[in-house]
């Protein structure tokens, strides 16, 4: 792997200039600034979260990564490329998914999109031809691959979309809210899907998300956007640790106990109905829920249970009490 | 690392022009493939068409002579320029839904691909059913060339030939001046379609009729007047009305030139602003 970054943010800015009427002739001008002075930098490789509240400048900064948007101030490279001047050269060696609109055509068989995107990208016949099989193997495509586009379900069609990204074998893939919509399992494979890309080809990743299992799974590393800002670049684990963000274990005993203070590396929350309905809030770094259950186990009868992912909007409030 | 990327250009025209050939012969696939929704698009566009030509022939054929203007020369007029025209919508008349490629993000997707966006907006598809239309003007256009006073010469040939050519070529580029408007305008198709379907039906008429600031307009500022209109004049031998001097009937290329120069000005300010780098 070469040492320079994938992507080199220098106090990134952009603004936005709303003109609004104001009384019968008059117009107002309002600044309004969608990313304020960004800097973040991503070596080849890394597997980066990109969150933050809806409005806080994710999609914005993107745009900017990949030459859609010019900056106001500052400077970006994507793959040492200047995304505006050399946004040709940069759309080869990257590959976007967005969550929200289609790149494929919708009154065609999938296979044909395909088709017409190796031609876009100007791929050698064979190689795209192994790198489609590769990825319909992969991503389990085969039983659609000739059905038009508008017929897919959502999980089929976000798999296509994901395939037309990286069919010209991009060194950096960028997922804008790529898993929004998709049920349990369709999620799972893709997650799967974006590990094994990753491990086999060294792809770099960058995605938002609202899902903090996509995190979980797919990041190392976070980047928190508050308001245009970056509020925090580091670890997930790290991230759980500033803001104290926990999973917690809700039991149904059989019968009504005294509430379960001794489990070890938890904390009870609450007892609903005299104690036959238990919260413990535990740390993922600290323990696992077996072991949280083999705990209470010991201790009580247990009937039923569920497990609360720390929900990745009140994961961005908490940073963003702590930052007020 | 991930597989080598593209072949880069510096190849030549065949391979630089596959990525086009490829996603208009799905266009081309996609509109057969819907057969009967077809089959009406080409039964409505043929009837719009007849109505247009239908038009004319009650404007114009009580008075035998308009202008100076026959009723077969005006209808050698309606049938190059209404040619021309229906050849330019048929390839990019889609441009100006730029608007609904705007609200549903398509065109950030043809900034994901290593090709020119413009080039992209025009190959994304191509309107068969307009041949409908162009059946319509070469009815015109083939009465036109026999029954008017043509003074057939080579030359003649040549002047019919540039013209058309440059004719289809400043139809085109209007599509492309609308569609560079549409990033400013909120329903820019309105004000748009003013000049692109105002300017396609005066370049169907004996420009004599229009009063002096239309012909400024349809004159100098869109030059529809030399799709057509001057050029007929110089094939039939009437002189032209003023301002236009005689010579004016060949002047079909340099209006296309200017007529692409300011079309492509105006779409590479309108992605300025879209990307808001200024300007």
């Amino acid at each position: 792997m070469s040492s320079t970054p994938i992507i080199e943010a220098d106090r990134l800015t952009r603004e936005f200039v709303r003109r609004s009427r104001a009384g019968r002739l008059g117009r107002t001008r309002t600044t309004m600034t969608a990313v304020d002075e960004v800097s973040l930098r991503i070596d080849p490789g890394e597997a980066v979260g990109y969150i933050g509240a809806n409005g806080a400048g994710k999609s914005t900064t993107i745009k900017m990564l990949i030459g859609i948007l010019v900056p106001t101030s500052g400077s970006v490279r994507t793959c040492g490329l200047d995304p505006v001047r050399q946004r040709r050269t940069l759309a080869g060696r990257v590959g976007v998914v967005f969550g929200q609109r289609s790149q494929l055509w919708w009154d065609l068989p999938v296979r044909e999109s395909f088709g017409i995107l190796a031609a876009i990208h100007q791929l050698p016949a064979a190689a795209a031809r192994s790198r489609e099989q590769e990825l319909v193997d992969q991503l389990e495509m085969a039983a659609f691959l000739d059905t038009p586009v508008r017929q897919l379900s959502l999980g089929q069609r976000m798999r296509a979309e994901v395939a037309a990204a990286l069919l010209h074998g991009p060194e950096l893939v960028i997922l804008d809210e790529p898993t929004i919509g998709l049920d349990v399992l369709s999620k799972q494979r893709l997650r799967d899907f974006l590990l094994a890309e990753r491990a086999r080809h060294g792809t770099t990743l960058l995605l938002t998300t609202h899902d903090m299992g996509d995190i979980e799974r797919l990041c190392e590393r976070v980047l928190v956007l508050d308001r245009g800002r970056m509020a925090y670049d580091g670890s997930l684990a790290g991230l759980g640790r500033t803001v104290g963000a926990q999973r917690v274990l809700v039991v149904d005993l059989a019968e009504a106990a005294p509430d379960l203070r001794d489990v070890p590396h938890t904390r009870h929350l609450a007892s609903e109905g005299h104690g036959l309905r238990q919260r413990l809030a535990f740390d993922a770094e600290q323990t696992t829920v077996p072991r949280v259950l083999a705990e209470v186990s010991r201790r009580a009868d247990v009937r039923d249970l569920a497990v609360e992912e720390p929900d990745i909007e009140d994961v961005v409030r908490r940073i963003y009490a702590t930052r007020r | 690392m991930a597989e080598p990327a593209a072949v880069r250009p510096a190849a030549p025209w065949r391979t630089r022009l596959a990525p086009y050939r490829a996603v208009l012969a799905s266009r081309v696939r996609a509109q057969r493939s819907y057969r009967v929704s077809f089959a009406l698009d080409l039964g409505s566009s043929l009837l719009v068409g007849i109505v247009e030509l239908a038009e004319v022939w009650i404007l114009f054929h009580n008075v035998t002579v308009l202008g100076g203007m026959t009723f077969a020369s005006i209808a050698l007029v309606f049938g190059i320029a209404d040619m021309a025209f229906s050849l330019a919508d048929l390839a990019l008349g889609h441009c100006d839904r730029l608007p609904t490629y705007l609200r549903a993000g398509t065109l950030d997707v043809f900034y994901l691909r290593p090709q020119p966006v413009l080039a992209q907006l025009v190959a994304s598809d191509i309107s068969l059913r307009r041949l409908a239309r162009c059946v319509v003007g070469a009815a015109a256009l083939g009465y036109g060339l026999t029954a008017a006073d043509v003074r057939w010469s080579a030359v003649t040939v040549l002047l019919l030939a540039v013209t058309f050519v440059s004719g289809w070529a400043i139809f085109a580029a209007l599509f492309i001046w609308a569609a560079g408007l549409q990033f400013f305008l909120v329903n820019g198709a309105e004000m748009t379609n003013a000049f692109v379907y105002g300017g396609r039906y005066a370049a169907t008429q004996p420009g004599r009729v229009w009063p002096g600031a239309l012909k400024v307009v349809f004159g100098f500022v869109f030059p529809v007047a030399f799709a057509a209109y001057l050029p007929v004049l110089r094939v039939v031998d009437l002189p032209s009305p003023h301002p236009f001097p005689a010579w004016a009937g060949w002047c079909a290329p340099v209006a296309a030139v200017w007529a692409w120069a300011a079309a492509l000005a105006c779409w590479r300010w309108g992605m300025r602003h879209y990307q808001g780098g200024g300007g």
